[in-house]
């Protein structure tokens, strides 16, 4: 058995790398190219910190098996819902795995509070605020896992709601005070846990009131607020791996947050501080009637067009439709109709889901555009076939000043010459704002599950010749 | 080992480092390098297992089994869901061709 010193030069070497190939790793994942060995290098800094730490820990035998155990069982249970999952659903997988990494990070503090081994004081602090931010963060991504996966409807609002989560920040802060001052430790409150319970109905507090179209955004936050919460531990630990890794995903995290607030041309306190779809009501209503089509005239009006533009929205996502389309849009192509697909930053329920989905159908990239790419094109287009989304291309957002959305930036559907809605209702898309676009002389309807829907349409077009 | 002034310094230049890594990505990559940033902070299994493997209480035995736990879920299931996720990228690229 190598010496104390050497053990510690050998787990502090391994986490040197550890962090080196993390860094690596999420610089290659930047690139489509490269992205697969990203994640690939990510691993391997990952399985060696472990085996190395595992080597290293000099842990009783009782409590070393604790942690194989506990690592078997978390490996099987993520392994199997991770290869399960449909493309669809990742959102709240993630969700879900940035709340379990968030909720370990306050076991860390947890389990450093309770032993009271810890005296430095700015260890204690780093403790105590890191369990604080971990916590939030596994019971708000819970409950946007919970919003997405369906299993909670409504958002909770009521008048005042600011005022007592802001109440309850303040509990959380003053307990997370008295745990790192010892302040009233005499008095006999459970303080470290009261500081647990209460991070805890903060994050589920925070979370209750925000739209699921704001989702995206909250989980970005919460998976850069683990990231921090991460760094925090890592300091009290003396972990450089922990440090490095936690800190550059709470930046990089925080930064990708800003750009999708900005996509949505809101701030983030936007985000989670205005009860966003509650005004909706004064929304400027749908103007004009929507006129039904039927797929077999769909399907000739695009078999017979020069160039089509379409929009996919969460509808495709939620319908699986994502092949389909690519079917429809192979033999409109064979047709000799330029398609396009134009993607909205906030598509779906994350930035980049639409084009992981139509990545999955096997879309080749040079047919995707983003929003500043495609805009200028749709005046050119003879049909822009909107699949499933709402929001993105709602023209209120340019015009309707009263619009909840007014402001953001979005496709401009409106200014081809023919559109085709697919949708599955009448009703209003998911954040609960009228869309103008619908009533449009040029707009057409086309009811029905987004998969049905098109299917129709590519024996429409084959119909049609 | 890492005292005060130098930890500053480790979390500023971490900071600015994925600040910059993240600063030049492309939107359709932005849900792939969430999950995948959200695997690299899986990185507290590590820490958690220090913590379980120093626990000297059966109180602080369950929340470090607790912690270790999920830690292991964030790591494996970040993993899984990113590779998936990425493949299909390379896929689409090679479907590309003529």
């Amino acid at each position: 058995m190598p010496s104390a010193s050497t053990i510690q030069t050998l787990t502090q070497l391994s986490y040197l790398i550890a962090a080196a190939l993390f860094i690596l790793g999420l610089k290659r994942m930047s690139s489509p190219v490269t992205a697969v060995s990203g994640v690939r290098w990510a691993g391997v800094g990952m399985l060696l910190a472990t085996i190395v730490t595992l080597a290293f820990m000099g842990a009783s035998s009782l409590n070393l098996m604790l942690v194989i155990i506990a690592i078997a069982i978390g490996t099987v249970i993520a392994w199997v819902s991770g290869k399960r999952v449909a493309m669809t659903d990742m959102p709240q997988m993630i969700a879900l795995y940035n709340g379990m990494g968030g909720g370990a990070a306050a076991a860390i503090a947890a389990v450093e509070l309770y032993s009271g081994n810890e005296h430095n004081p700015v260890h204690l602090t780093m403790a105590a605020v890191g369990g604080f931010i971990g916590a939030v963060s596994f019971s708000g991504s819970l409950i946007a896992f919970a919003k997405l996966q369906g299993l909670i409807t409504k958002s909770v609002r009521f008048s005042g709601q600011k005022f007592v989560n802001l109440a309850i920040l303040l509990i959380t802060v003053g307990f997370g005070f008295m745990v790192v001052s010892g302040v009233g430790a005499d008095s006999g409150l459970p303080v470290v846990s009261l500081l647990f319970v209460f991070a805890l109905i903060l994050g589920v507090a925070m979370t209750l009131p925000i739209g699921g179209a704001d989702m995206p955004v909250v989980i970005s936050l919460y998976n850069a607020l683990t990231g921090l919460a991460v760094g925090f531990e890592g300091f009290v630990l003396d972990n450089a791996a922990m440090i490095i890794a936690g800190t550059v995903v709470g930046s990089a995290g925080t930064l990708l947050t800003q750009l999708m607030a900005k996509a949505m041309n809101r701030s983030l306190g936007n985000v989670l501080f205005s009860n966003f779809g509650e005004t909706s009501v004064a929304g400027g209503g749908a103007a004009g009637t929507q006129k039904p089509i039927e797929a077999s005239d769909a399907g000739v009006m695009m078999a017979y067009s020069q160039k089509i533009i379409i929009v996919p929205g969460y509808g495709l996502a939620v319908a699986q439709a994502q092949h389909k389309v690519w079917e429809l849009t192979q033999l409109l192509m064979d047709h000799g109709v330029k398609v396009r697909f134009a993607i909205h930053p906030v598509a779906g329920r994350m930035p980049g889901h639409m084009n992981v989905l139509l990545a999955e159908a096997g879309v080749p990239y040079d047919l995707i555009s983003d929003l500043d790419e495609i805009n200028a094109e749709f005046e050119t287009a003879d049909v822009a076939l909107i699949i499933g989304a709402n929001d993105v291309v709602n023209p209120d957002a340019r015009t309707n000043k009263n619009s909840p959305i007014y402001g953001m930036p979005i496709l401009n559907a409106d200014k081809a010459k023919n559109v085709i809605v697919i949708k599955r209702g009448q009703g209003q898309g998911f954040s609960g704002i009228d869309n103008a676009l619908f009533g449009l002389d040029q707009t057409r309807m086309l009811y029905g599950d987004a998969q049905a829907a098109v299917s129709q349409l590519i024996q429409a077009v084959k119909a049609a010749g | 080992m890492i005292d005060g002034v130098i930890a500053l310094y480790i979390f500023m230049l971490a900071a600015f480092t994925g600040y910059e890594v993240i600063s030049r990505v492309p939107v359709i990559l932005h849900t792939p390098l969430m999950s995948g940033s959200n695997f690299v902070h899986g990185i507290v299994l590590v820490g958690a297992m220090v913590a379980l493997a120093t626990a000297d209480t059966t109180l602080v035995r369950v929340i470090g089994f607790i912690g270790v736990l999920l830690a292991a879920g964030n790591a494996v299931g970040g993993y899984v869901v990113t590779e998936r996720m990425l493949k299909m990228f390379v896929l689409a690229g090679k479907k590309k061709g003529p």
